[in-house]
């Protein structure tokens, strides 16, 4: 393990000799948790967790920060080049000699007004917990400490690093400096794969958590200078199974034609998309949804967009051998001016980029859809809804008069009191009983987890287990919705109002789950009628009903739906219940609001639809004959 | 009891009696200039140059009195606003305490925070103290050609009682951060001296060098009083990065070895000799207390040449630092400018034979100064001091033993400081206030009126190794007019001023010329106590989105416009007159309608009148419009292909 240790000392005597400020910032790896309320809560007071006992294994990260000659020292920006100091990588010494050329030019600049912080991550623990932790300590100190316990216990391993005769340079070198406010950072590593090709690539990754996006303008620097200037071929992150799909494929070609068509009427509408742009666009776009619906940051810069700060991801992946010194040298020269590019873009704004573009969905690395296109179909799914819920209502009224007025006058008030305008109640306590137990499913994990040494599949075997329990022994205490007679169009009113709700809430909150989950959740209520009522349909209606009011209820299914992404994206259609449990705890552990939208507004909505679909119809009317 | 003096010795003192009754005459009759530079390496590998001009103006009955070279403006300033003492200073770059040091006079005096500082005290009733205030600023925003009277406003300045200066409630502080400072301000500066940069040392002020340095503070200092007149004190402060002599940058990767430098490197000019009309004109070549430890340990005394270094030219005269706590001093190597004319310019510089690291002495304590929490909504503002165990050599560290130090902050109202959260951490343990809080005064911020000022006197344990303190803020809201042009970068905080009384900075120097004291030296021995300015804060604030009013105007003229179009037409359409319209056109048609509207009428009579011809008309547009497109996109066809 030694020999390891005197990697961030190497770095930082680099660091040094540029005549940067230099320190070392240690970090304990950060457990399991399972906090998926996080992101309305402030960051401090859950992150402040105490490191208690003696930790052996802690990462260090080594920064550096050049200070600007003219500046004032109120806006800094941030370079991250994480590597594992563990095991260091040809590809990660490549990265970090990135860093290090870009930061040596930097600390000669003349030019910069904004304070540079080049952090080199310990990235043992994954790049996002070293980053993070950095921040943390940045943003929210911890002043209240034991340091003597500390230093003995957690930092014993420090002499190996600074030497037996470092004591004052230690005490230098352990403060932790910062550098105001940041203006943005950009992280940019070597990848491990090489890809054969003419030019070198970057893919920019830029979701961070819960649909969280950088600035645009920062997206479209880093674009310009790396396609117009350094000639390197710009990816995003793509379902490459998309890419493949024939179907996808058929879809282009209507497009095309029709296109072409249009393009012969006026040869002013440029509406013609060749097919293989629209099939990469499509994927593309895919792929940025599905990124922000799952709300987990794709990289470290989501680290950096907890604290508002812009940072974007690069990673590069050279059509080189690594071991090949004159590309290498090439690369080094046209990554170290994109960085610098990006620095000077970013050093030479007063001030921010514009504010207003933050809400997009990317569909190629220099295309974008924004806010404004992508909420139209949203609203348009959402807006029938109350309509519907309200005619729901009225119809089920008016069809509870009529039978008032077949009973006799004696019993009509006692049928008001009971029936009449106050019937919604019954549903709506149907409804509270439903989220009282999706709300106590979402949290079941939180015991569960506590369980030690257990498989996946058995933490899900017990978590839908327990679930199942609890519904029954809420439909005991409460009574089943049947029992209490609730006509099946009050309770699909109620059903369509409460998923309006929890869509418009969610739609704040992450926009492209909202969107993604209106998709499934929509066709699946406004499709649902019970299976009784279906009967006395005719036969083509009815199979068709019943053949979507089947397929909907599958898909809307969480781990269902979970199956069939899977096995969509990666073509293995193996059933592994555990899966969706370690998928689950993956939200969690990412504060992803998306856990919160399935258990909160998926779940009940889909319980409902069942309830829904199995209702019986009769038996209140039965009820009523039978007084 | 004295041993009876010799008679040259007698001879001697009452000459020098004599003289000092001569210059006192003199200093009281006639106004005085001086011209200075001191020039001093840093320890990392820059250098700084530092320019003293003063000009005395005697006392004066009448303010309209003709002066020699005292800038008339100064003088009138003096006389209308009845200042005591002003100092206004601009600054850009940093001072960098931890490598130019923090516990010698230069730091403590000229090391000024970003953008501009004023501070003034003045000789009049404190009612009238904040009207005059304004009028200050303002003539001082014209002479110096800088947005000063962005201090006018009430939410600007503050009046410290003691955090900054004891004073009688007299004083008035302000500072603007965001302040940038250039030539233009350096022009009317250099205007007030008698000379300008035409002659002398201010000739140096190349511009391009000047403004290419790491850190460039000019300052201007005022004193009045009916004794000694008025005293203007003008100092501009340069951290330069010499040229080395291949004329490229040294830079560090380069090797480690200090660059050799002269004026020529720095300024680009040599000295050809002083401004006629000064009093004295010098240049000293500070060699710091760290340095002449480094080369007395080498074996040989430090003059102006040894085996470390050597000086450019011998010097006048050497003066070594009168200090009685330990044997080693820094020394100052002078030169008298008026020995040098264009012939045999001065080019002071130093060369370097060995390679040598020295640092320099830092204050007590390191004050950082930044900000915590994120998001737009609340954040707290924290200080950090870290020992640099500097008074453990210079004190004995008994147990009990403390050090004082005074934070003095203003924060503008829109931070809004919740100064009841203060909290204090020694060494990772919350301490109560009343343990390390000996005296505090604050004045809270009143929105709009008042910033927050916080004048604080702290006590730490001489074994503290570091210190925190933290105050909670919330943010407040601007009105959409108060937000200054570039709102989106965020606000600023100024810096926080970090007094250490019981340590002081000065130094002294033996007095070799009984007839002239120099005022740059003189400066170096009053008023040493040490101080440290932290970093300037930025804050991010919500800022409106202020494209969003053309927004909403278009938007609701659009909606205005639809509504009182269609609201119009309703009310001007008569459609009684229209159907009669109609039905007489209808009248008037073909056979076949007529026929065909009588064949209607007569099957179903409860039809309205006027709806089948116009659902004839409709159908009857419709075809024509269909056949029109039909034949526009044949014919676009056609033509294209």
């Amino acid at each position: 393990m030694q020999c390891y240790r005197d990697m961030p000392e190497f770095i930082a005597q680099q660091m040094t000799n540029l005549g940067a400020e230099v320190y070392y910032h240690e970090f304990l790896p950060q457990s399991k948790h399972f906090h998926p309320l996080k992101f309305f809560t402030s960051t401090a007071s859950s992150m402040a967790v105490k490191p208690n006992g003696t930790y052996a294994n802690f990462g260090i990260n080594t920064i550096g920060i050049i200070r600007a000659p003219r500046g004032d020292g109120k806006e800094a920006i941030v370079l991250v080049t994480p590597y594992n100091s563990q095991r260091v990588q040809s590809n990660e010494l490549l990265s970090l000699a990135l860093g290090f050329s870009v930061f040596s030019l930097l600390s000669r600049a003349t030019w910069l007004s904004k304070d540079i912080v080049w952090l080199s991550a310990d990235s043992q623990f994954g790049e996002y917990a070293a980053v993070s932790a950095w921040l943390n300590q940045y943003h929210n100190p911890m002043f209240l400490s034991h340091p003597v316990i500390l230093d003995t216990k957690m930092y014993g391993a420090n002499k190996i690093i600074y030497g037996p005769d470092g004591t004052t340079e230690k005490a230098d070198h352990m403060s932790f400096k910062r550098a105001g406010t940041m203006a943005a950072a950009l992280i940019f590593k070597v990848g491990e794969t090489r890809k054969y090709g003419d030019r070198d690539s970057v893919t920019m990754y830029a979701e961070a958590s819960n649909g969280q996006m950088p600035n645009l303008d920062l997206l479209n620097v880093v674009h310009y200078l790396a396609v117009h200037r350094q000639g390197f071929r710009v990816n995003i992150e793509t379902f490459s199974s998309l890419l493949s799909s024939s179907w996808l494929k058929v879809i282009a070609e209507v497009f095309q034609n029709l296109g072409s068509v249009l393009r012969k009427i006026n040869p002013d509408w440029k509406l013609d998309v060749t097919v293989p742009d629209y099939v990469e666009g499509t994927a593309n776009l895919a792929n940025s949804m599905y990124n922000q619906a799952l709300g987990v940051p794709t990289g470290s810069h989501g680290a950096f967009r907890d604290y508002q700060v812009d940072a974007v991801s690069l990673e590069y992946s050279p059509a080189f051998h690594l071991r090949n010194e004159n590309a290498k040298s090439s690369f080094l020269l046209r990554g170290g001016r994109l960085t610098e590019g990006v620095v000077r873009s970013v050093n030479n704004l007063l001030e921010k980029f514009h504010q207003s573009f933050f809400l997009y969905f990317l569909a190629a690395p220099s295309k974008f859809i924004s806010v404004g296109v992508y909420m139209i179909p949203f609203a348009l799914l959402l807006a029938p809804l109350p309509v519907v819920a309200s005619a729901l209502a009225d119809d089920s009224k008016a069809k509870g008069k009529s039978v008032d007025d077949c009973k006799t006058r004696g019993d009509a008030d006692d049928l008001q009191i009971r029936g009449g305008s106050w019937k919604w109640l019954k549903s709506a306590r149907v409804l509270l009983v439903i989220q009282i137990w999706a709300v106590l499913v979402s949290l079941l994990p939180y015991y569960i987890s506590q369980i030690p040494s257990a498989m996946a599949i058995q933490y899900a075997v017990i978590w839908a287990v327990l679930s199942i329990i609890i519904l029954i022994a809420l439909y005991a205490m409460f009574g089943s919705p049947y029992c209490a007679g609730v006509e099946w169009k009050l309770l699909k009113a109620t059903m369509i109002t409460s998923i309006t709700i929890g869509l418009g809430l969610m739609s704040i909150i992450n926009f492209a789950t909202a969107q993604l989950g209106a998709l499934i959740l929509i066709p699946m209520c406004l499709f649902s009628l019970p299976l009784k009522v279906q009967l006395e349909m005719k036969l083509l209606p009815r199979t068709v009903l019943l053949a979507s009011n089947i397929l909907l209820t599958v898909l809307g299914f969480p781990p269902a739906a979970f199956l069939i992404m899977k096995g969509l994206s990666k073509g293995s259609w193996t059933l592994d219940i555990g899966e969706f449990w370690s998928w689950m705890e993956f939200l969690w552990e990412w504060s992803s609001a998306t856990y919160l939208y399935l258990f909160l507004v998926h779940l009940p909505c889909w319980l409902l639809c069942i309830h829904v679909l199995l209702h019986p119809c009769h038996p209140p009317e039965s009820k009523v004959k039978q007084e | 009891m004295a041993p009876p003096l010799s008679p040259p010795a007698l001879r001697r003192l009452l000459l020098l009696v004599l003289s000092l009754l001569i210059t006192s005459v003199a200093a009281e009759n006639v106004e005085e200039f001086t011209e200075e530079l001191l020039l001093r390496p840093l320890p990392d590998r820059k250098a700084l140059a530092h320019f003293h001009f003063r000009s005395s103006a005697p006392p004066s009955a009448a303010p309209s009195r003709h002066h020699h070279h005292f800038p008339k403006a100064i003088a009138q300033l003096v006389h209308q606003f009845h200042i005591k003492e002003l100092e206004l200073s601009f600054t850009q770059g940093r001072w960098n305490y931890e490598q130019w040091g923090g516990y010698d006079p230069m730091s403590t005096n000229y090391a000024k925070p970003p953008g501009v500082e004023l501070w003034a005290t003045f000789d009049l009733p404190l009612g009238e103290i904040d009207a005059t205030w304004k009028n200050l600023t303002h003539t001082l925003s014209g002479l110096f050609c800088a947005s000063i009277n962005f201090l006018e406003s009430s939410t600007a300045f503050s009046s410290p009682r003691w955090g900054f200066k004891l004073n009688e409630g007299n004083l008035r502080y302000g500072a603007l951060p965001r302040e940038a400072v250039c030539t233009e301000n350096l022009t009317p500066w250099l205007k007030l001296l008698p000379c300008r940069d035409k002659a002398g040392i201010a000739s140096l002020l190349y511009r391009p060098s000047v403004y290419k340095g790491y850190y460039h503070s000019q300052k201007l200092k005022l004193a009045s009083s009916k004794s000694f007149g008025i005293i203007l004190d003008q100092t501009l402060t340069v951290v330069l990065q010499p040229d080395s002599v291949r004329g490229k940058q040294l830079h560090s990767a380069d090797g480690q070895l200090q660059p050799s430098w002269s004026m020529k490197d720095l300024f680009n000019r040599k000295l050809s000799g002083k401004c006629l009309v000064s009093k004295s004109s010098r240049v000293f070549f500070e060699i710091e207390k760290n340095i002449v430890d480094k080369v007395d340990k080498s074996g040989t005394e430090a003059s102006w040449t040894n085996e470390i270094f050597v000086l450019s030219s011998a010097p006048d005269r050497v003066l070594k630092e009168i200090n009685n706590m330990d044997g080693h001093s820094s020394s100052i190597c002078e030169y008298d400018v008026s020995n040098y004319n264009e012939d045999a310019p001065l080019d002071v510089g130093v060369t370097w034979k060995l390679p040598l690291i020295w640092s320099c002495t830092p204050a007590p304590y390191h004050a950082n100064r930044f900000l915590m929490g994120s998001g737009n909504e609340r954040g707290s503002i924290s200080l950090s001091f870290i020992s640099t165990n500097m008074h453990k050599q210079l004190f004995d560290v008994s147990n009990d033993c403390s050090i004082k130090a005074v934070v003095f902050q203003v924060v503008p109202w829109y931070v809004k400081v919740y100064y009841h959260t203060l909290e204090i951490f020694i060494d990772g343990n919350n301490k109560a206030i009343s343990e390390v809080v000996d005296k505090i005064n604050v004045t809270p911020s009143e929105d709009k009126l008042f910033p927050g000022t916080l004048e604080m006197l702290l006590r730490f344990p001489c074994s503290m190794q570091s210190a925190a303190l933290s105050l909670d803020f919330d943010k407040g809201f601007l009105h959409i007019d108060e937000y200054p042009p570039d709102a989106n970068q965020g606000f600023d905080i100024p810096s926080a001023l970090v007094t250490f009384p019981e340590f002081n900075s000065s130094r002294s120097y033996p007095e070799t010329d009984s007839l002239f004291v120099s005022p740059l030296l003189r400066t170096f021995k009053e008023d040493g106590v040490v101080k440290s300015y932290t970093e300037v804060l930025l804050v991010p604030l919500t800022t409106p989105d202020f494209s969003m009013p053309y927004n909403v105007i278009t938007f609701t003229c659009t909606v205005l416009a639809l509504y009182f179009g269609s609201l119009l037409n309703a009310l001007r359409r008569r459609t009684g007159e229209e159907e009669r319209e109609l039905k007489k056109a209808a009248g008037k048609r073909g056979l076949i309608p007529l026929l065909i509207a009588k064949l209607r009428r007569r099957k179903v009579d409860p039809v309205p009148p006027g709806s089948s011809p116009a659902s004839v008309l409709s159908s009857k547009l419709l075809l024509k419009v269909v056949f029109v497109v039909v034949v526009a996109v044949a014919f676009h066809h056609f033509s294209n292909s």
